[in-house]
């Protein structure tokens, strides 16, 4: 294999592994803020043993996402050092506000959160909480920033030519605020507060179903379970502005997405299908005229397919980036169908009686982690061949003094320390779900935890 | 060239640069050095305690290696590309050192077993040698300089990193931070734990006096373009002489107790050693080794003007916030560290 594919799939394994933590971070900041507003708001004891236990997986959470996250930042200049050179002016001013702005905010008040309960006040501690919340919130701005403009270019020059050229800011704000990223800023925090809150139901609904924790288990499963309701509906807008925004600004993306090449047919939306790349076909169930009528409001009017574009200057793997696509929107709908419905069965007092419906709520917490990564692979296989869209050629952006050697041994490297780093993870959150919350409040639980947290009692 | 208070903007980057690089070198320093040595501790509350001196700091402090990276990238791109792309292979091991450090300080404490503590222990201390190490092999090389191209890429053989002065460098760097480190944590711990870290910061003193001098001689003899600078600017001398002060002030204030002046000291050893390497590198990112022509320099591989403007906004504001909420977390967890229900 040449060093282009070898650096492509560590890119992309490197950040897909990275991609499961930061939106359980956001999704979980969310809850904690609202947790400990609650807590206090009402003083009630309960909402403080909630709040405890999940800063604890929090950071758990969050130790892995830091440690995968150090690594992509430097990856650009390992493995992309021609893509680094090229965009430094604007990926870089990016990347360095992520860090002053955002990544400092985040793990300063960090401390705070997981070591400051007995050093300050509630209302410091619940203001760490909302800095943490919020510097991860800001972290997504920077970085969905920075990966926005590269599929929708905006605010530059071009200086230089051939292998020398390089992008130079002309205007900040036109980059920071590029056609793509707000729309792809809304959809990234929503998908990850949707990882967050079915990380809780998740969790929460196997409490109840076990028969533990039942004081705690059920007011979180409600709060989690109204975020979730909320952030799926907004989610179906915002994943439509986004598809919109894909139409309009990266149309052999779009394309890409539902299968389609013919440029002069009206485009047709399929629920399941198979694109056969070769004979350029896709075949499924389908609304025919689906994707005309979306984008304008009636089933006539033509689509540019993918035939429309040169040969060199469209996405391959048409059938991978379709199949990732409907993946995504698939589970969308399922989410927006489990919330509203598990909603409807709460305001009929019914939600926990129905045992099946909570042991979905157990495994659901996977349909997020997969709709966010199947959404990313979508999005950034349908901008290929291109890394900076329109400009800048994968295969140009690549370091051109690091061998094939190097990049497979440290992409077995970072596969062997990932596998082992995931199956701890498993193991570890597990063992905390098991162990559950400890109450704080009463004195048995206060003794049995200073003797589980004493070394000298422990043993 | 535009220019603000008579210095032009990338030689400010370059300053800036330069100051996320001590303050990481400091912050992260003093952790890095509390993790080499954490085998030395040999009880099981040692360890736990030492864990939980860095415990709610040790987060922030590699901000500034992700501040630094994105400064570096940001500011001198062309730097940035061809310094991580040459320095592939000791850089992954690098990284890999980051994460492993990372998970063993998470993980060690979820679990009760002693097995289980023990290794993450091994794997602490291991990593937090091996970043030491690694780093201080890279600021070995570029102060050294690699062979360069023409087209300002690495052409040498990564095997060439292995050179006896960036060992020197990367051995010195490992003793610096130990010192750092067991400062730090004489600081923040008491009774016989405290008494045994004082042992223990006055070897890692005399450890870290002795390779650095023993570098300091290398460098005189066989790596003569690394004095240049001091040796034609006489007012530059000013540098190494405050340098050994601070480090005589180090042992001076163990010795009367004062360890917050110990530890400003080895910071500012830190920073005064950080500086002497930008003075004698200058204007000089990547120096050829191959042809001088070839070198990367503050100038032929800075982002444009306008970015340079921006990224200056952009520290003007964010570094008042950062040294905010960073010292009060410092002041939040002053004092002598106390283990609680959430501790490591």
């Amino acid at each position: 294999m040449d060093v282009e594919i070898l650096s492509r799939i560590q890119f992309a394994f490197t950040i897909a592994f990275h991609y499961i933590y930061p939106p359980l971070s956001i999704g979980l900041g969310l809850l904690l803020v609202v947790f400990e507003g609650m807590y206090l708001k009402t003083g009630d004891k309960r909402y403080e043993q909630i709040t405890r236990f999940w800063i604890k997986i929090f950071a758990l959470i969050f130790g892995i996402g830091v440690a995968t996250g150090i690594i992509m930042e430097f990856e650009f200049g390992t493995n992309w050092a021609t893509y680094s050179k090229y965009v430094g002016d604007i990926f870089g001013s990016a990347l360095a506000a992520e860090g002053i702005f955002a990544f400092a905010l985040e793990s300063g008040f960090l401390g705070i959160l997981i070591f400051g309960w007995n050093r300050v006040g509630p209302k410091v501690h619940f203001f760490s909480a909302v800095m943490v919340f919020l510097g991860s919130m800001f972290s997504a701005v920077w970085i969905v920033v920075a990966n926005s403009w590269q599929q929708t270019p905006a605010g530059f020059r071009i200086v230089g030519e051939g292998m020398e050229a390089r992008a130079e800011i002309t205007d900040f704000w036109a980059m920071v605020f590029n056609p793509s990223s707000v729309e792809r800023l809304t959809h990234v925090w929503i998908g990850a507060f949707l990882a967050g809150a079915f990380l809780v139901l998740s969790v929460n609904a196997w409490y109840i179903l076990k028969n533990k924790h039942l004081h705690i288990a059920k007011p979180s499963f409600k709060i989690a379970l109204f975020t979730a309701t909320i952030c799926s509906l907004l989610q179906l807008f915002v994943g439509h502005k986004s598809a919109d925004g894909v139409a309009k600004n990266q149309p052999a993306k779009l394309a890409a997405l539902e299968g389609h090449y013919d440029s002069l047919a009206t485009g047709d939306m399929y629920l399941l299908g198979y694109v056969n790349n070769k004979t350029q076909q896709t075949t499924g169930i389908r609304i025919p005229g689906g994707l005309s009528f979306l984008l304008h409001g009636d089933f006539k009017t033509p689509i540019k397919g993918l035939n429309a574009f040169p040969e060199n200057e469209r996405p391959r793997q048409v059938n991978a980036i379709f199949q990732f696509y409907h993946i995504m929107v698939g589970i969308g709908v399922t989410l927006i169908a489990l919330s509203v419905f598990a909603t409807w069965l709460h305001f009929r007092n019914k939600l926990f009686d129905k045992r099946w419906l909570l042991w979905i709520f157990v495994w659901a917490v996977l349909l997020p982690q997969i709709a966010n990564q199947a959404g990313w692979f979508a999005a950034e296989m349908g901008r290929q061949p291109w890394v900076v869209y329109g400009l800048l050629r994968t295969s140009d952006a690549l370091s051109k003094t690091v061998t094939a050697n190097q990049v497979l041994f440290s992409l077995i490297m970072f596969m062997v320390v990932y596998l082992l780093l995931f199956i701890l993870f498993l193991y570890l959150l597990n063992r905390k779900i098991q162990h559950g919350p400890v109450d704080y409040g009463t004195k048995e639980d206060i003794e049995e935890g200073s003797k589980r947290d004493n070394p000298l009692l422990a043993h | 060239m535009e220019t603000f208070l008579g210095l032009d903007y990338n030689i400010w980057w370059f300053l800036v640069f330069g100051a996320v690089i001590s303050g990481y070198a400091i912050l992260d320093g003093f952790d890095l050095g509390a993790g080499a040595l954490h085998l030395l501790l040999r009880k099981e509350l040692s360890r736990r305690i030492a864990l939980n001196a860095i415990g709610p700091v040790w987060d922030g402090n590699e901000v500034w290696l992700v501040i630094g990276g994105g400064a570096l990238f940001a500011g001198f791109p062309v730097a940035y590309a061809a310094i991580f792309s040459a320095f592939y292979v000791p850089f992954m091991i690098f990284l890999v050192g980051i994460i492993f450090r990372a998970v063993a300080i998470e993980f060690r404490s979820k679990e009760p077993m002693l097995w289980w503590r023990k290794t993450w222990d091994m794997v602490y201390c291991g990593a937090s040698t091996i970043i030491a190490l690694s780093l201080g092999l890279m600021l070995g090389n570029v102060a050294l300089g690699i062979p360069l191209n023409e087209q300002k890429e690495f052409a040498g053989n990564w095997l060439s990193f292995f050179n006896p002065f960036s060992i020197m460098v990367a051995i010195t760097t490992l003793a610096l931070f130990m010192m750092h480190g067991s400062i730090y944590l004489t600081m923040k711990t008491e009774k016989r734990l405290y008494a045994r870290l004082r042992i223990l910061s006055r070897n890692f003193i005399i450890f870290f006096v002795l390779s650095f001098v023993i570098t300091t001689l290398y460098t005189l003899l066989y790596v003569p373009h690394l004095s240049d600078f001091i040796r034609t600017n006489p007012a530059a001398f000013i540098i190494p002489i405050l340098m050994v002060l601070s480090i005589a002030n180090i042992p001076r204030q163990i010795k009367k107790g004062k360890y917050r002046y110990a530890f400003i000291s080895s910071s500012v050893t830190i920073a005064l050693l950080l500086i002497m390497v930008a003075m004698e590198v200058y204007p000089y990112l990547l120096f050829s080794t191959v042809n001088p022509a070839n070198s990367i320099t503050v100038h032929n591989a800075a982002s444009s003007y306008k970015t340079m403007k921006i990224l200056l906004t952009i520290a003007v504001i964010g570094t008042p916030l950062v040294a905010i909420y960073t010292s009060f977390v410092f002041w939040t967890f002053k004092g002598k560290v106390k283990l609680d229900e959430m501790s490591y």
